[in-house]
This record gives structure tokens, C-alpha cells and sequence, in this order.
């Protein structure tokens, strides 16, 4: 048997799998379950929303993924349900009804993935505490103006489900190794860190597979054919948080929506980066070993990190070794990875009580969208001087980078809005960012510049965000 | 017999929801791509050009033909018939053939086993390119003098004289950019063949006439040949008016050359590639105003790159002319409109067809004036509205059902306007980086396709025996609920609950010749057309029960609690039977043409419209004047659907059109590069608006009044107009750039789409206006 699931609670084994093979085209092609849509099949639109549930403790954890990027073998020992199972569960719930009636659909094409998003919610889903926006932000809709949708999650914000029997079936389902081969190539989902490590000795050419939120469009866009994969999501040991008194330990398999949460307490700036990090159902399947080791030139996460003084641990057959996150960051492109080696954990220094720290994202929406900028500063001010200023950009080169002119205007200054400025014009000394879809190289230096200005006027009290505003009453 | 005033016929305002809404909430609505696959079924991929603008030298597929799973490969020579999939101009080819003119335009067409064995094969084309220099921006063919067709001009007065004797006048420019329609449903069509050369198709078409006739062309069949059906889109827009045929004709090739049924899904970004979206604009104007604001002479000039084909730009473009008055009255006015020629994909249909483009010009316009004589442009807008003695529109239509003066006012009073313009400010005095903007903007969007011949609709209605009842017509389904208005015409004019009726798959067999569902006239039309159908059969029915139980035909009533003939008391399902056994006829086409209308398109006059559909909105905006960020906070709407025959369909229209709007005036920027290819093919790098966008204060109100001319149930189309309603954030936003140099009497120099880059370089803009003033 190569992988074990539970759809609508009952067990599902497969043999032989496409180690790439989305779990949207099993649904719609193998399945017949047609509900589930195919929107964009890059993780944006949620038209294909599904909920998948692990085993924590006794209790069935939900989340909401975009099935279009999960990969057939990441199923391994889950639980699924897919919009048709609502309907096996006894018939369209008080949710449904009230979407029907309230004109939630109007072509209805986004709709169930918007109702698995919303059920997964009234069912206490991973960031079902979160603003309904939010938990929609990952669900496109281009009819309805989502009025109505926000109306029924707001009506029926919860629902009643007893897993107790998936909890059963799951349980059943032995948390083995898996592994298998289709058309000649090769996969592996191990469960712990030295099988990773052993099998990375023995594949060092292996693609790692966490989320796959960015390996993903490889194949459903790229179309590559990847000949060894190793799904590492699963790997247990490396999911775990560890709060210590002077740092933040993440491993590398925690993913964005349990970052976001211990990352929040940190720092606020911290939870809204995470919050605008991604849609829900990417963070429910992205990680934060992933986001680093993919060494995007924007990453959003490592401009924050790096502010941050974060580091990050490396393993392989070998043993360990730590790096300043920045060090990692080689070039566009290009990381201090070496064969055989995984991203094993990040530690976050705890920020000191004084500490001023500012992270901004620039993007053109506010949710579920990549940065044209994303700026990241922690200062120590003393008695009215800046005596440690760290700066970190992403969007500003080929990597997330310091920006060490700018640092060293702002180290030994008074905290005033004239360091400031002498700060953002040294960003011209650390960065010739280039124009490209995102935005220009003259708005990515000079919105840069302003997040400076920005910090110092929100430490002065001056309201500096339209987020959160309420419109003017006459 | 009851009256026959479409008119007065939905007694209450019902609201029954979305036809479907039931099937959309459990995932049972099926899809063309939903539809069980027949066992040896095709699917495609288009092998696409990567020159913008390249003569094809030499096409090597041997490598795609030998690919894993392709069992066919077809390019431009295997067409039996015209290569064409052109609306209007014959010069969209479905595979090109010497020359490619836009970049991603399909060369060839592979067809495989499975959809990944196609699209991965599509990639192994050798073409030998022998590229010649692409026109990408409207400069560019401008420069060329690049032109799909000659530069018409709209005048009336003299606009030169008026400007030259006003004593204020004001020039300026502004850009806009296209947009996505971004149905959620990507463009797909399932072909099956037929016996005797007969073709099937399943198409996500907005116009399953026109696919059935370019299908007939392209495989050089007859129409009766060919057979459109489509039960529902998802989505749509305008961009499958022209665009779905594209992939209809791939489909209907591979199935007519093979035999075998064959399936075109188009993957996302190769959907954002080849299909065309909404126009670009540049505006220039220059405009003749008094001290009091009011226009005296407007020269208007509207530029906008079409793309690489004809497509329905021309009309696109008269409709921006058409609407470059919105609710103004224009004394002396020019408009001169320019249709480029561009190697990019052809632009489109899309939502408001060209009247956004033309709305948001003059809004502009009237933002600069106010800006100038430092006045609120509300009192700007309000003082220069049509009415007595100037109700002529440029292109010579008298506006007969002015409401706008009435829906400002009250929106004026009811969004507490002033109060909370007089608050902003006072805001705005003690915020140096937030700035906040209100604006109230109206809308008057004219109905009617302005090609008056596609002013007609058919329709098909079986009554069957056991009263149930069937209903078709030529409007197809995307969402915006026609098919449940249509139904409720139908269930009223026999007095039946909705339940009694089926709607049925638009499809080419029942209904022939149709219009595309477009120009919002869905209802408009169909609804007519379907109210015809039932009011045959209920006149039949009438005659017959007044003979058979002896009473007159003024004594047949059909009410909710049944049928009345004289003393006899029916349930509708016993009418039915016994007018079956009395060998009545059940069944009946009806059809409708607009009447009234009449277009003069050489000299530009004339009525290309049978009413106007009013609205108004107020917005508030929030801008950070150090970021460009912004944030819609409030929006208040007040709009005319006339009497409604669906006011919760229509307020989702409203509320719908609205946020679409927002996000082409905001969040949707298209970016090409310089060889013309499109850097915004995905949803990770081309935003519409989400959630968390829509206002938190959002309010819809319907203006309570009837449509002067006899539509179906005295309604108004609601499709588009609401679309335009977002002019106001736009204008919010101007507002709220302007307040970071208050004292400057100028505009912000700032562009659509409003992204926070180009918000940022309004603001430096504005900064350097006042430095200058």
C-alpha cells in the first residue's frame, strides 16, 4: 500500500500514485467529485478548497487547502472532506442553506470552495478565531462583491460535527513511512529527521516537498517532472515550536497559520506580516523552513527574520551547523544549501523589552498578495539615540538582504525624523532595485524610505495605517 | 383575460434566489468541465507564438507529434473551412497562419490523451521566427498611425470657438488601464461529433450563435449542422462574448477531424495570455468653463490600444463616446475617439463596454474643474447636469427620463455628504500621513446593443401535460440570475409558483439567431421574448376554457390559488390535461425587437438607446500619503433597476458591479513588457479586489421608480451600469491625494489604476503642482 487516507470518514488505500498528481485531479477525474473547481491552479483563487484533518491528541485538527497544490501522497494519513461530503453528512447544513438563500452565488462557480472555507470555520478550523475576511481572503469571488458570503459566515458562525469516528479511523491508519515509484520516478514521505537526513544522503539531488505551496506550480504550471520527490511535511520533530525565554525556536516544518500565532505575541507588526503573508489555506500548508530554503528575492518572512537577528540551522547526515539567516541568502538564486543538507529550524532572538520594531509589506492589495517591498527594522534606543539599528528589505535585490548604509545612518543618531531621512537616502547605497511587475526601482527606494519615516512618526503616536480605519460619521 | 402590459405583470417584488443557488452551495451545479468525460475523449493544448509580432518561417512539430499521448497535431492548413473565429472582421484566425500578431496567439493545436500529455507536448513546437518590430504601447501606434479603423469623431456646436470665448479653460491627460475579466470558470468548450458531419458543442459562451456560426464556417458545415448548448458559466463579464469561440472552434476541429469528442480547458495563465481584455484608454482633454463651473465647451480626445485585431472594439469605443456626457450637459463638445492597432491581445467585451472608459474621462474633467475654481465637485457635478432646455446628448438623443438630478439629492442627503465632507476636512487638517477623501459620482449608462439589430430575442416555452412547464431562451447564464427573472415572467403570467418551471440549457436547437448575452440586456429581452411565448399559450388556453365551460374569455383568470373559467375552479396541472386532450397546442416561440431605436453610425447621431439606467455613489477613501496604500472605508448606493423584478439579483449586481469596478480603478494593473508579452498572467500577480476590500460600510438602496418605457415589469437593466458607480473612489481618492497640498488648485496627476505606486506619484506629482503654483 503506498498512502492511506479517510474521505467522508471512510479508508481509501491506493497503490500506485503519481507522486505529483494533485489531489484536485484525483477528486474531479477519479472521484467524480466535480464540486471541488479548478480555478487557477496556482493556490490563489480557493475555488478548490477541501478541509483536511490530522489527528492532534484524540481530536480531528482541520485546515483548509487549496487541493489544486497538494500533491496525492501529502494525503497520507489524513482525513478529507470535499464540498459533496456535506451533502453524505445529511443534506445541505444551516450554512448552506443560508448562502443559498442570501445570494452568496451568483455564477456559484467560487462557491464551494467559499462553503468549505466558511464550514471549516462554524467547525473550529485552524484559524477559525481569526476576522471572517480573513479567513476568506484566500477565496476569490468576481460576482458577488462578497457581501452576502461575509452575511452567511457572520449568521452561522458555527456548526456542530462529531469526529469522534474519523478520530477512530484515523487513529487506525498507521502513521507509517511511505514511499513509492510511478513512471520511474521515486518518492519518499519519511517521518522522521534522520530518515530525511539518510535518504538526503542517498538522493542529494531529491526535491523537498513541505507544503508545497511553491512546488506546486512547478508541476501544474512549469509542468516539470520531478524524478526524486521527498514529502517532509509530516516529519513531526520537525513541526514543533519551542518558546524559550531568549528565543523563538521554529522548526522547520511549522507551518505560516502556527508561525503566525507565536510570531504575533512577539511582536504585532509580526502577526500582520503573517496574516498578509499569505491567504489561510497557504499558510495552512506552507512552512517556514520552506519559505526560507526557496530563497525568494522577496520570501516575506526572512526581511522580518533577519530585522530580527534570526538564525538558522542546517542538518544533514553529518550534523548541524547555524548561520545568521542573512548568510544563507547567497544570490538570486543562490543558497548555502549543500547536498544532503535540510533546513532544520530557525531560532528567533526575542526582541529586548525596549526594542523599536517595524515591519512593513507594500503590495498592490493587502491580502494575499507578494511585496514590491517589505521592510523590517529593529532599533535599540537609549536616551534618545539609536545605539543598534538593524534593517532588512526584501524586494530591494536578488535576495532578502541587510542593508548595512542604512544601519549605520541610524547606529549612533538621535531618533529623529532627520535620521530618518538620512537613512532612507543611504538605501540608494544599499540598493539598485530593478523595475518589474511588482513595482518600479524609483517607488521600491522611495516607499522604503518612507517605512523609515514611518516607524518614527508611529512611535510619535501618528496614526500611520488606513487598515483598520472606520469611515467618518457627518 | 388579464392585461397584456408586461408592464404591470410581477405583482410584489419577490425575491426568489439564484435558480441554481441550491445546486452552487452543494457543488452539484455542473460545469462544461463537470460533464462525465466520454471514454475516449480528447483533450487540447494550443502551441502559442512568443513573438508579439513574427513572421512564421518554418513550424518543426515533429517533436510534439511524437510526444507521449498525442494523437493528433493540427495547425492552420488542416482547417477544412475559414480560419476564422472572428466576431465581426474576419481577422482573428483560430491557428495563425503567416504572421503572428500578438504574443501567446495559437500556432497549432495538439490533441492528446490527457490534458497534461497535450499541454506538456503544446511546449515542444520548434518555430522558426522571423520577428518584425512590435507596436506594444498606444505611442508606439500612434507613431505607426496603427489603426484598426479610421478616428471617428462625435460633435456637436462648435467646441473651438466655445473654448476660445470661455473665460476658463483647463487641458489635462490621464491614463487608464485595461482588465481581466477573471471569470472564476476559465474559458472551456467540449465538442462532440455527430452522425453525418454533425458537431455538438458544450461551450462557456456568452454567444452560442455566433460560436454555432464561426464552428459551421470554420468546419464548412451548415449552422442547422451544429448544435451550442450551455446550461450555465462561471462567470464571464464580456470576455466570453468574442473569446470562447477560440476554444469552441479547437474543440469542434479536433472532434470533426478524429471523430472522437474532444475537450478544451484552458489553464489559467494561458487564458490570461490569449483572451482579450478591457481596453486602455488615454484621455485628453480641454475644457471651456465658467465662474460658476459651468462647462461651455469640451474637447475631448480618447485614445485606446484595441489590440491586434478588430474584435468589437468599434462599438467598444462608440460606447466610450456615447458615454463621455455621463449626466452632463455639454453645450459645445468634440469628441474625437482613436481605435490603435497593437501587437497585444485583442481587447474585448468586458463590463460596461467602453461606457467606463468614456464615464470616468468626463468625471476627470469635472475633478479638474472643481480642483481649479476650488469647489466641491458634488456642487460642480449638480450644476451641470441635463435638464429643461438641455437634455440633448452629444450624439443628438434627448435624455427623456433624466432622474439623476433627483438620485443625487437624495444620495447627497441620505451618505450625510456635507457633514461628512466638512468632517474629512477637519480630519485631514490634523492628519499629516492619513488623508481621507469622499466623493459622490452619478451614473447614466444607456440600454440597448448599439448595433440595433442585435436588438432581439427569442424564446421557446412547452407547457406539458401535467403543468410543468419548460422554459428557453437565447440568454445564457453567468450568474446574473436571467434565468430565474425569465422564470418568474413565465410563472406569472400563468399564475404558478416558480417550482412549476424548469429552465432549461440555452442551446442553438430550440432558440436560432440569437444575440449574445451582453449589453445588459439579458432580461430586457429574453424576458420579453419568453413573456410573448406564455402569453400565447395562455390566450390559447383562455379560448379554450371560455369554450369549454361556457364563460368569457375576460372570465379566465390565472391567480396563485389556480384557474378560474366562469364558476369552474382549475389547478393549473388539470388546465394543462384537459387542454392536451382537447388537442390545444402547449407549446410556443416568442420573440421581441426593441423598439424605438435607430443609429446613425456615419454621423453619429441619433437613438442608439431605449432608456438609461441611473445610479449614484458615495465614497470615502483613506489614503497613506507615505505609501500609496489606501483603503475603501464606506460606500452608499443609491440605484434605478426601475421596478425590479428581482431586487436581490439586483442588488447583487449592484454590489457585484460595484467591487469590480473598484478593483480596475485600484488593485488590477496589466503589465506588458517591452517584446509585448503579458508579465500579469496569474492570479499571484494580477489582483482583483478580496474580501477585506469590500467597504465595511456598504449600503444599497433602490430607487423607487418605474422605467418610462414598457419593459418587462417597467424594469431596468442592471448588468453594467453599477460597474461605473466605482468612479467614485476614484474620484475619493483624487480627493484624498489633493488634501496632502490642500492649498493647490490642480488635480493629482494620478492614473488608473490607483495601485499604491502610482497613489505615491500622484502625490509627488501634486507636491510638485504646488511647488510650480
Amino acid at each position: 500500500m503506498a498512502i492511506s487516507f479517510l474521505l467522508d470518514g471512510a479508508r481509501i488505500d491506493l497503490d500506485a500514485i503519481d507522486p505529483t498528481g494533485s489531489v484536485l485531479d484525483f477528486l474531479r477525474t477519479h472521484l467524480g467529485r466535480t464540486g471541488t473547481k479548478e480555478g487557477c491552479a496556482e493556490g490563489d483563487c480557493g475555488a478548490c478548497t477541501v478541509l483536511v484533518g490530522t489527528l492532534v491528541g484524540e481530536a480531528v485538527q482541520w485546515r483548509a487547502l487549496n487541493s489544486c497544490i497538494q500533491f496525492l501522497p501529502m494525503l497520507h494519513g489524513k482525513a478529507l472532506l470535499t464540498v459533496e461530503s456535506l451533502s453524505r453528512e445529511g443534506g445541505p447544513n444551516a450554512l448552506q442553506a443560508c448562502m443559498a438563500g442570501n445570494g452568496s452565488s451568483q455564477c456559484g462557480f467560487c462557491t464551494p470552495g467559499f462553503v468549505m472555507s466558511l464550514y471549516g470555520r462554524a467547525i473550529g478550523a485552524r484559524g477559525s478565531e481569526l476576522p471572517l475576511g480573513d479567513v476568506l481572503a484566500g477565496n476569490l469571488c468576481r460576482c458577488t462583491g462578497y457581501g452576502p458570503i461575509l452575511d452567511a459566515g457572520r449568521a452561522v458562525p458555527s456548526l456542530p460535527r462529531d469526529d469522534a469516528a474519523v478520530a477512530e479511523a484515523l487513529a487506525e491508519i498507521e502513521a507509517a513511512p511511505a514511499s513509492g515509484e510511478w513512471e520511474g520516478r521515486r518518492w519518499f514521505a519519511p517521518r522522521r529527521a534522520d530518515e530525511l537526513a539518510r535518504l538526503l544522503a542517498d538522493y542529494p539531488d531529491a526535491t523537498l516537498v513541505a507544503g508545497a505551496t511553491d512546488v506546486g506550480l512547478w508541476v501544474t504550471k512549469g509542468l516539470k517532472r520531478i524524478e526524486t520527490v521527498i514529502f517532509i511535511g509530516d516529519i513531526a520533530e520537525l513541526g514543533e515550536i519551542e518558546e524559550r525565554e531568549d528565543a523563538l525556536v521554529l522548526g522547520a516544518n511549522v507551518r505560516h497559520a502556527e508561525a503566525h500565532d507565536v510570531l504575533a505575541r512577539l511582536h504585532p507588526d509580526l502577526g500582520e506580516l503573517w496574516r498578509r503573508f499569505a491567504a489561510l489555506q497557504v499558510r495552512n500548508a506552507g512552512t517556514i523552513g520552506g519559505n526560507i530554503a526557496n530563497g525568494s528575492p522577496i520570501g516575506d518572512g526572512p526581511p522580518a527574520l533577519i530585522a530580527l537577528g534570526a538564525e538558522l540551522v542546517l542538518r544533514s547526515i553529518e550534523g548541524r551547523r547555524t548561520l545568521p539567516l542573512e548568510d544563507y541568502f547567497v544570490d538570486y538564486g543562490q543558497q548555502d544549501r549543500r547536498p544532503g543538507e535540510f533546513v532544520e529550524s530557525v531560532r528567533v532572538p526575542r526582541p529586548a523589552k525596549q526594542a523599536v520594531i517595524h515591519v512593513a509589506k507594500l503590495s498592490r492589495r493587502f491580502d494575499s498578495d507578494i511585496s514590491a517591498v517589505c521592510g523590517a527594522f529593529m532599533l535599540h534606543v537609549e536616551d534618545g539615540v539609536i545605539v543598534f539599528a538593524r534593517a532588512a528589505f526584501g524586494g530591494m535585490a536578488g535576495t532578502p538582504r541587510r542593508a548595512p548604509a542604512c544601519e549605520a545612518a541610524l547606529t549612533g543618531q538621535r531618533f529623529t525624523m532627520a535620521t530618518m531621512d538620512a537613512a532612507a537616502r543611504a538605501l540608494h547605497a544599499d540598493f539598485t532595485p530593478l523595475d518589474d511587475v511588482r513595482g518600479s526601482a524609483a517607488y521600491r527606494l522611495e516607499a522604503a524610505g518612507n517605512l523609515l519615516r514611518r516607524m518614527w512618526l508611529r512611535e510619535q503616536g501618528t496614526a500611520i495605517s488606513v487598515q483598520d480605519l472606520e469611515a467618518l460619521d457627518g | 383575460m388579464a392585461d397584456r402590459d408586461p408592464g404591470t405583470l410581477v405583482r410584489a417584488k419577490p425575491s426568489p434566489p439564484h435558480e441554481s443557488a441550491h445546486l452552487h452551495v452543494t457543488g452539484a451545479a455542473r460545469y462544461a468541465d463537470d460533464l462525465a468525460e466520454p471514454a475516449d475523449m480528447l483533450h487540447l493544448a494550443f502551441g502559442q507564438s512568443r513573438e508579439a509580432h513574427a513572421r512564421i518561417a518554418g513550424m518543426d512539430l515533429a517533436a510534439v507529434r511524437g510526444a507521449p499521448g498525442v494523437v493528433a497535431v493540427y495547425t492552420a492548413a488542416d482547417i477544412p473551412g475559414a480560419n476564422d473565429v472572428a466576431p465581426v472582421a474576419h481577422d482573428d484566425p483560430l491557428l495563425a497562419e503567416d504572421v503572428v500578431t500578438s504574443h501567446g496567439q495559437p500556432l497549432f493545436l495538439v490533441a492528446a490523451t490527457s490534458r497534461e500529455a497535450a499541454r506538456r507536448a503544446a511546449r515542444l513546437g520548434k518555430v522558426d521566427y522571423a520577428p518584425l518590430p512590435p507596436l506594444v504601447t498606444a505611442a508606439q501606434a500612434r507613431a505607426a498611425q496603427s489603426l484598426i479603423e479610421p478616428t471617428q469623431r462625435m460633435a456637436r456646436g462648435d467646441a473651438k470657438a466655445a473654448l476660445a470665448s470661455a473665460p476658463h479653460r483647463l487641458a489635462g491627460a490621464f491614463a487608464m488601464g485595461g482588465q481581466d475579466h477573471f471569470y472564476l470558470e476559465g474559458q472551456v468548450a467540449l465538442a462532440t461529433p455527430g452522425e453525418d458531419g454533425q458537431v455538438h458543442l458544450v461551450s462557456s459562451t456568452q454567444h452560442p450563435s455566433e460560436v454555432q456560426h464561426l464552428v459551421a464556417h470554420m468546419l464548412g458545415l451548415s449552422s442547422a449542422d451544429v448544435t451550442v448548448e450551455v446550461r450555465r458559466m462561471g462567470g464571464a463579464f464580456g470576455g466570453k462574448e468574442t473569446q470562447a469561440a477560440l476554444f469552441a472552434a479547437a474543440a469542434a476541429l479536433v472532434a470533426a477531424k478524429t471523430g472522437r469528442p474532444a475537450k478544451f480547458r484552458c489553464d489559467r495563465d494561458d487564458d490570461m495570455v490569449m483572451t482579450g481584455k478591457r481596453h486602455p484608454f488615454e484621455v485628453a482633454y480641454e475644457v471651456g468653463f465658467d465662474d460658476e463651473g459651468h462647462l461651455l465647451a469640451l474637447s475631448l480626445f480618447l485614445s485606446s490600444p484595441c489590440g491586434a485585431s478588430v474584435d468589437l472594439s468599434p462599438a467598444i469605443n462608440d460606447r466610450a463616446m456615447f458615454h463621455a456626457d455621463n449626466c452632463y450637459f455639454l453645450p459645445h463638445v468634440e469628441i474625437v475617439s482613436e481605435r490603435l492597432k497593437t501587437n497585444t491581445v485583442s481587447a474585448t467585451a468586458f463590463r460596461g463596454f467602453g461606457g467606463p472608459q468614456g464615464m470616468l474621462a468626463i468625471e476627470r474633467v469635472l475633478d479638474d474643474v472643481a480642483a481649479f475654481l476650488g469647489r466641491d465637485p458634488l456642487d460642480l457635478r449638480m450644476a451641470n447636469l441635463y435638464g429643461p432646455g438641455r437634455e440633448e446628448t452629444p450624439y443628438g438623443m434627448v435624455v427623456r427620463d433624466n432622474i439623476a438630478p433627483e438620485m443625487i439629492a437624495r444620495l447627497r442627503q441620505t451618505s450625510h455628504y456635507d457633514a461628512r465632507a466638512r468632517a474629512i476636512a477637519a480630519f485631514n487638517a490634523g492628519s499629516p500621513v492619513i488623508k481621507r477623501g469622499l466623493a459622490l459620482t452619478p451614473v447614466k449608462f444607456g440600454i440597448s446593443f448599439t448595433t440595433t439589430h442585435l436588438n432581439q430575442a427569442g424564446a421557446l416555452i412547452h407547457v406539458y401535460a401535467d403543468g410543468s412547464i419548460q422554459v428557453n431562451h437565447g440568454g445564457t447564464e453567468m450568474g446574473q440570475g436571467v434565468y430565474v427573472k425569465v422564470a418568474q415572467v413565465v410563472a406569472d403570467v400563468f399564475g404558478v409558483p416558480l417550482a412549476s418551471i424548469r429552465c432549461t440549457a440555452t442551446r442553438t436547437d430550440k432558440v436560432p439567431n440569437t444575440s449574445a448575452t451582453a449589453a445588459s440586456s439579458g432580461a430586457d429581452l429574453n424576458g420579453m421574448a419568453a413573456f410573448e411565448a406564455a402569453m400565447t399559450i395562455r390566450s390559447r388556453l383562455v379560448q379554450f376554457l371560455a369554450r369549454t365551460y361556457g364563460c368569457t374569455e375576460a372570465e379566465v383568470v390565472f391567480v396563485p390559488e389556480g384557474v378560474r373559467a366562469g364558476a369552474a375552479h382549475l389547478t393549473f396541472a388539470e388546465v394543462a390535461r384537459r387542454a392536451h386532450i382537447g388537442r390545444v397546442s402547449l407549446s410556443s416561440t416568442g420573440f421581441y425587437a426593441t423598439p424605438d431605436i435607430a443609429y446613425d453610425r456615419a454621423a453619429h447621431k441619433g437613438r442608439p438607446f431605449y432608456y438609461f439606467a441611473y445610479g449614484a455613489a458615495a465614497c470615502e477613501v483613506a489614503v497613506d500619503t507615505l505609501t500609496g496604500e489606501h483603503k475603501v472605508l464606506a460606500v452608499d448606493i443609491l440605484h434605478d433597476v426601475g421596478a425590479s423584478l428581482n431586487p436581490a439579483i439586483d442588488k447583487g449586481q449592484i454590489e457585484g458591479g460595484f467591487l469590480q469596478g473598484q478593483g480596475w480603478l485600484t488593485s488590477e494593473e496589466l503589465v506588458w513588457d517591452e517584446a509585448g508579452r503579458l508579465l500579469t498572467h496569474s492570479p499571484a500577480t494580477y489582483k482583483i479586489p478580496t474580501a477585506s476590500d469590500r467597504a465595511k460600510r456598504f449600503t444599497i438602496e433602490l430607487w423607487d421608480g418605474r422605467n418610462v418605457e414598457p419593459t418587462i415589469n417597467r424594469s431596468k437593466a442592471v448588468g453594467e451600469p453599477p460597474f461605473m458607480l466605482a468612479i467614485a473612489v476614484f474620484s475619493a481618492l483624487n480627493r484624498a491625494i489633493a488634501a496632502s497640498c490642500p492649498e493647490t488648485r490642480r488635480l493629482p496627476p494620478l492614473d488608473a489604476p490607483a495601485t499604491p505606486e502610482a497613489v505615491l506619484k500622484a502625490i509627488a506629482g501634486h507636491r510638485r503642482n504646488e511647488e510650480q503654483a
